[in-house]
């Protein structure tokens, strides 16, 4: 944001220095959302004691939730940090939850046996976001999507993230149309884990998350959809690279294999 | 008075550093080989290949831009980040057209070589093929952009030192690629010329001079006979080596 506000190239910066120091201009610089602004001024206003009630002893305060997906009433939500994810869900009406993703794409999946964790920095973290899916969801759609998105969010600056993302979509499209096998999920681990260890900022090394995440909790929607139990598929599909030769010439090839 | 000389620990060996230096800076000095592609000693860092990934007290860093603190305790040489820098290398390999045998930087690429040191066998991920094109309209030059790493040196060197900014990266994410200022897009109609800085930063196949490029045979060039590891960069065996903003 700052390389915009300077009129460069928006890639992110090498930190440190970190914006405190030298951000604008080279200037100290305060960067902050909206929701810490108002709670900050709050602060001010009202002394920082009734705040600091609130919540749990590392978290305090409360957090504004914006709940959406599979529930009854989504919108934004005002809750002490410390909150369940059961109270949550159960506040908006959700029933029948699949999986509920904290923070944004990427950010946390967490399965149904994880409801009980709470929101608060030494738990679940988040910047507020809260996606309920119920169990009609084909989990994997929702894993194609993040996929996609985080190949369009790439700035491109570093190698893990502009290529890492584009690998792990192609991977999650051949896992989705039933050309998957055991080693595409391993090398989706391990592009996963390259992304979170080498990547420049914050983008690319949370990018691979959901990846991480669905595979851990929800392997079974990549399993079902495994084309066979064996290791490997070539990428390259020799039938449909000649099908447009064969319609052409009328031959079937049937030397095609060796 | 004595100062007392500042040191940081890579895999066990204690370095000596200067302030100022950064992690890459110090080992370098030291003799210790960091892979990497995007740094070189005379340009502001740039930490996009992400290849010099190491562990600084337990944090993953990059060390061409974090700066040598005293007391940092940092893993470099492990299985863990060279795996991962074998990875990162494979996706370079699979990201652009690298037809090695075919290529006039075969033996003098960094690339390659680094791809050597990491142990990289097969470029294992699904290569993208993408189109690229090939720029032979300057006299002296040609710019092949399916060899491109978007490391930026050509970028760096023709703006922060030709002062001619003939190179810049367009695109965002999976799309960036290398493009040439000039109307037509072509190097013929910039003022690149023999003697520029940009001519000699490129570590991969990309920027080449032209009817030079066998004079040295294949089998002959610098890491056909040694490991990058112990010879460095092709780039700099003609460095006088100044450091950036610093004589
Ligand atoms: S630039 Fe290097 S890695 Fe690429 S084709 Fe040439 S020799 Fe191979
Ligand atoms: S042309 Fe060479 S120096 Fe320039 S960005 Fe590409 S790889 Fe780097
Ligand atoms: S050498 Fe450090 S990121 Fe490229």
């Amino acid at each position: 944001m700052i390389e915009s506000l300077e009129g460069k190239r928006g890639v992110p910066r090498n930190r440190p220095p970190f914006p405190v120091t030298q951000g604008y201009l080279n200037k100290p610089t305060v960067v902050n959302n909206v929701e810490t602004f108002a709670l900050a001024a709050r602060i001010a206003v009202y002394g920082g004691d009734g705040f600091a009630a609130l919540g749990t002893k590392q978290s305090k305060g409360t957090k504004l939730l914006s709940i959406s997906g599979d529930c009854l009433r989504p919108g934004i939500y005002e809750f002490p940090f410390g909150v369940s994810v059961r109270e949550v869900l159960e506040a908006c009406n959700a029933q029948d939850t699949q999986a509920v993703q904290i923070s944004g794409a990427a950010g946390t999946c967490l399965s149904a046996k994880e409801f009980d964790r709470k929101i608060a920095f030494e738990d679940v973290a988040t910047g507020g976001s809260v996606m309920i899916f119920n169990r009609q969801r084909d989990l994997l759609e929702v894993v194609r999507n993040f996929a996609h998105f985080f190949v369009h969010e790439s700035c491109g600056f570093c190698t893990p993230c502009r290529v890492g993302t584009s690998l792990l979509k192609n991977l999650v499209e051949k896992v989705y149309t039933n050309h998957g096998t055991a080693d595409d999920l391993k090398d989706m681990s391990y592009i996963s884990q390259v992304l979170k260890t080498a990547s420049h900022c914050g983008l690319g090394q949370t990018a691979s998350n959901h990846i991480a995440d669905t595979l851990k909790k929800f392997p079974e929607i990549y399993h079902k959809r495994l084309l066979v139990e064996a290791n490997f598929e070539p990428a390259f599909d020799l039938d449909s690279a000649l099908e447009d030769a064969r319609q052409i010439t009328g031959r079937k090839d049937e030397m095609a294999y060796l | 008075m004595q100062l007392e000389e500042q040191t940081i620990t890579i895999d066990g060996q204690k370095i000596p550093f200067q302030s100022g230096q950064t992690i890459m800076d110090a080992a370098l000095a030291a003799k210790i080989y960091i892979p990497h592609l995007c740094y070189h000693p005379e340009f502001k860092p740039h930490g996009s290949c992400r290849l010099c990934t190491v562990m600084v007290n337990g944090r993953y860093e990059s060390a061409c831009t974090m700066p040598s603190v005293a007391g940092q305790e940092i893993l470099n040489n492990t299985k863990e980040l060279n795996e991962n820098r074998r990875a990162l290398t494979q996706m370079l390999f699979v990201e652009g057209n690298h037809i090695c045998p075919g290529c006039p930087k075969t033996g003098n690429c960094q690339l390659q070589a680094v791809a050597y040191y990491v142990g990289m066998l097969s470029s294992h991920y699904q290569h993208f093929y993408p189109y690229r094109d090939l720029d032979p309209s300057h006299p002296d030059y040609v710019v092949d952009f399916n060899r491109c790493i978007l490391c930026e040196l050509c970028v760096r060197a023709s703006r922060d030192v030709d002062k001619k900014n003939i190179f810049a990266i367009s695109g965002r994410g999976i799309k960036a690629h290398l493009i040439i200022n000039s109307p037509s897009g072509k190097l013929e109609d910039t003022d690149f010329a023999v003697g520029d800085k940009a001519a000699f930063v490129c570590p991969v196949g990309a920027i080449l001079r032209k009817r030079t490029r066998y004079t040295t045979p294949i089998g002959e060039r610098l890491y056909d006979k040694q490991s990058i590891r112990i010879v460095g960069d092709s780039q700099q065996l003609h460095a006088g080596a100044t450091k950036y903003g610093r004589k």
